[in-house]
């Protein structure tokens, strides 16, 4: 037989975990990503990564994460993934102490562990706070050993533009960009891993990286792949407002006992701790953002009259910040130019994580054969709400999971004759240049980077916090117009080296498909689960709605259909933060 | 206030001749030079009101943690996310990393710095992943100093201050050694560390440090440069003279 090849696409935290597994198993990849690897998304992780290792003798077990993650996520998520990854957390964290990664330390030379909303836990291992940092890092490291060993070719600067499906609808490779001399290349393989990433840039200004369009999730789901749970957002509730970006102050604040509060009768008021006196500054990310909008839109109480509460640290030795916190504090002081140490943050809420992405199966392969997702392109394990710590777990597990399997796919996998197999090809390959030559001949009057934001400013203002239906609709209509205005984008630069511009034309233009499927899976959804709130519909209603949304593209917009939950290890109950949780049965 | 005055450098190709393009921007507070650039990409008009071409630049996480937009701003190499514009005299003069190519405008190529990763083995060879039970145990003095190296995020801009690193050098530069010395410092570092301090001890290798100390000046991340490259130092020594002896 002839020997495997595998494509992995992302160079993240899950395309690298993927790309590893792979390796070890003697197996070869070509790694595909937008930027240099060690640049990609996953540096943005701040707080820290789960595991239950009870190191603090808290009475912390798998069992507890596994019901901590799935009543935090409102029961959306299939249970047997779920418990599979807080099961596999200590060694996971293991793993990554023996590559290196610097993690903090107790006094006895063990790993230290802190607390993350949405559990009584000390759960989360931390690095100071660059935990994604320098867990990416240490992958990168791994992976460039086996490139160096040849195991391993990367493909930096070229962009994913589809898969190349065969006429039964099996994924036979990709075609991607290259991002230098604008080319369009296709690359067989037995299987394809798209790794990519989250689609915050669909909302304009996020916590995300500029990188993060959801451009390659779009383009598998406009080839026939199923989108699920798209409409759960999570908007971070701790952000600095930017003119080109939200960056995020991580939870690990309020982990390490940072307090949230505004002014209300001349007063600091600690809003968190009243409302929801069990977790208090602790509850899940859903809930600390909805409990701001209340208080800033409702109540009026923002500081200084502005869209903002306090983040406070003040109250902490400032040493001990610096060695557990400085990461992050930096953050706030080099962009804001004040000292959290010496004064509270302003923050506010900021687009941060979709739970929702590519339908994958318990071995992460898509509805398309041989196409695999893995990391926050998928929606495997977060449910409706995320908690903190808890993406980073799923991006390793995630890959530890997907490379197996891919290899596994690829042996029983049979190839067409080469003449039929480049026929496919060839085809795949023109469309995708006739994509591109299209748009070198756009000659209209509309900015494509002033759609964009056009977009971003309606999907944030509503289709995050708050969903009502009517606005949704209109929302949809808004979509529906930008596409149609799209199609008259007047080009800038027709040039065909890094021309940065025509790229992001055909990423906004799958950006546009994904906000539909974002925006239609909320209109669809008349309850409030997690992340996804209509105060239309308060209540969570099981009934209708514990199902999993899949988004099925048409050449008139998606077409929803909904799929059971697997709950069968863990029983239903009400989610509440404001009393402790009540014991699983 | 004054519209903004940005001055950018600007190259069509690697082997293009450079060109300057000036652009006015309206002010508003809280910009940066990436929204800037931002800016120009809504109204790629210059500043005598000539159509162009949308600026070229790398950009990824805007945080400072990623590495990517790493340009020279005002004459100094740092990064344009974290280049606030209230802090900058103007007009603000955008020019590309100078030791890198070009690949366009301010966008530059810097795979050799990951070479020079190859080259040092910046890699815990561990025995596999799956479970082999808790890491090594470290000291908390240790993990801060391991954890002050791994926060280099490759940007360059220590090899940009660095009079020995250069095109027609072998210097492998700061950001390297410093990884080296992080990787020899880890628990199970000492089964490799001979192969990276070799490395170190040859053509490029430590003794091309000018000692200028630059590359700790300008490190955004207060990498510790020059104590790797003392640590390195006294390490090569070490192993020379036991290599003498052994021989």
């Amino acid at each position: 037989m002839a020997e495997q090849r595998h494509l992995v696409v992302g160079g993240g935290l899950a395309g690298l975990m993927t790309t590893i597994k792979i390796c070890e198993a003697g197996g070869k990849v070509d790694l595909f990503s937008v930027v240099p690897v060690k640049r990609s998304h996953s540096v943005c992780a701040q707080g820290g990564i789960n595991a239950a290792v009870n190191w603090k003798g808290e009475g912390d077990s798998p069992a507890a994460h596994f019901d901590d993650t799935i009543y935090g996520g409102d029961f959306l998520a299939n249970q047997p993934p779920v418990k599979a990854m807080c099961d596999a957390g200590a060694a996971i964290i293991f793993l990554l102490d023996r590559m290196g990664v610097p993690f903090n330390r107790t006094p006895e030379g063990l790993l230290d562990f802190r607390r993350f909303g949405g559990t009584k836990h000390h759960r989360t291992a931390f690095a100071g706070a660059t935990t994604g940092q320098q867990m990416l890092y240490a992958l990168d490291e791994q992976v460039r050993r086996y490139e160096a060993q040849g195991q391993v070719r990367k493909f930096e600067t070229w962009e994913f533009l589809g898969a190349i499906l065969d006429d039964g609808g099996v994924c036979r490779g990709l075609t991607a960009l290259d991002l230098r001399n604008m080319k369009v290349e296709t690359f067989v393989g037995d299987t394809v891993a798209l790794a990519t990433g989250g689609p915050g840039i669909v909302f304009g200004r996020s916590t995300n990286s500029v990188v993060n369009t959801g451009t390659a999730a779009s383009a598998a789901y406009q080839q026939g792949a199923f989108y699920a749970n798209g409409e759960f957002i999570q908007v971070h509730p701790t952000a600095i407002p930017g003119e080109d970006k939200h960056r995020l102050i991580s939870e690990s604040v309020r982990g390490e006992g940072g307090r949230m509060w505004t002014v209300r009768d001349g007063k600091p008021w600690y809003f968190l701790e009243e409302m929801y006196p069990a977790y208090g500054n602790l509850v899940p990310r859903d809930i600390a953002s909805r409990a701001v909008f209340k208080v800033v839109f409702e109540m009026g109480l923002g500081v200084d009259g502005e869209n903002a509460v306090y983040l406070d640290v003040t109250h902490k030795d400032p040493e001990e910040l610096t060695r557990r916190l400085g990461g992050v504090l930096e953050i706030y002081e080099k962009f804001k130019g004040a000292d959290p140490r010496q004064v509270p943050m302003k923050v506010f809420p900021a687009m941060h994580y979709s739970m929702g992405g590519l339908w994958v199966d318990y071995d992460h392969m898509t509805n398309i054969p041989g196409l695999f997702a893995v990391g926050e392109v998928d929606y495997q394990y977060h449910g409706a709400n995320r908690l903190g710590a808890n993406s980073l777990l799923s991006c390793l597990f995630g890959g530890m999971i997907a490379g197996p399997k891919m290899l596994a796919y690829a042996k029983g996998v049979k190839r067409a004759a080469a003449d039929a197999a480049n026929a496919i090809v060839e085809r795949e390959r023109r469309r995708q240049e006739d994509v591109y030559e299209r748009i070198y001949r756009m000659e209209g009057t509309e900015n494509a980077y002033a759609l964009w934001r056009e977009l971003g400013e309606w999907m944030t203002q509503h289709v995050t916090v708050e969903r009502y239906n009517k606005a949704l609709k209109r929302t949809d209509d808004k979509i529906v117009e930008l596409k149609d205005r799209w199609r008259r984008i007047g080009l800038n630069d027709r040039g065909r080296w890094l021309n940065q511009e025509v790229s992001f034309v055909k990423q906004l233009w799958n950006m546009l498909e994904l906000a539909r499927v974002i925006t239609l899976g909320a209109l669809a959804r008349d309850e409030s689960r997690g992340a996804h709130f209509k105060p239309e519909f308060p209540e969570r209603d099981d009934a209708r709605f514990l199902k999993t949304t899949k988004a099925r593209w048409t050449s008139d917009g998606p077409t929803l259909s909904y799929e059971d939950v697997d709950v069968s290890m863990i029983k239903l109950r009400a989610r509440k933060y404001d009393v402790d949780k009540s014991v699983s049965a | 206030m004054d519209p903004i005055l940005l001055r950018v450098k600007r190259q069509a190709r690697p082997d293009a001749e450079p060109y300057w393009e000036e652009f006015k921007i309206p002010y508003r507070p809280g910009h940066n030079v990436h929204s800037l650039l931002m800016e120009v990409q809504l109204r790629p008009v210059r500043h005598d009101g000539t159509p162009t071409t949308p600026v070229v630049w790398d950009a990824s996480c805007l945080e400072e943690v990623c590495g990517s937009c790493t340009m020279f701003v005002n004459g100094q190499v740092r990064q344009a996310c974290s280049a606030l514009v209230d802090s900058l005299a103007r007009p603000i003069v955008l020019e590309p990393m100078k030791k890198f190519p070009v690949v366009r405008d301010l966008a530059v190529d810097r795979s050799r710095m990951f070479e020079s990763l190859k080259r040092v083995r910046a890699w815990v060879p561990i025995d596999g992943t799956y479970d082999l039970g808790p890491g090594p145990r470290l000291t908390e003095a240790t993990q801060q100093f391991a954890y002050a190296l791994s926060r280099c995020m490759t940007c360059g801009c220590c090899l940009e201050a660095c009079p020995q690193y250069n095109d027609h050098s072998a210097f492998i530069g700061p950001a390297a050694i410093g990884q080296a010395v992080l990787k020899n410092l880890h628990p199970s570092g000492p089964l490799t560390k001979e192969e990276r301090t070799a490395e170190l001890m040859g053509v490029g290798g430590i003794v091309d440090c000018g000692n200028a100390q630059n590359c700790v000046l300008v490190c955004p991340k207060e990498v510790p440069l020059t104590r790797a490259i003392g640590d390195m130092g006294r390490q090569a020594t070490v192993k020379f003279f036991r290599d003498l002896f052994r021989g």
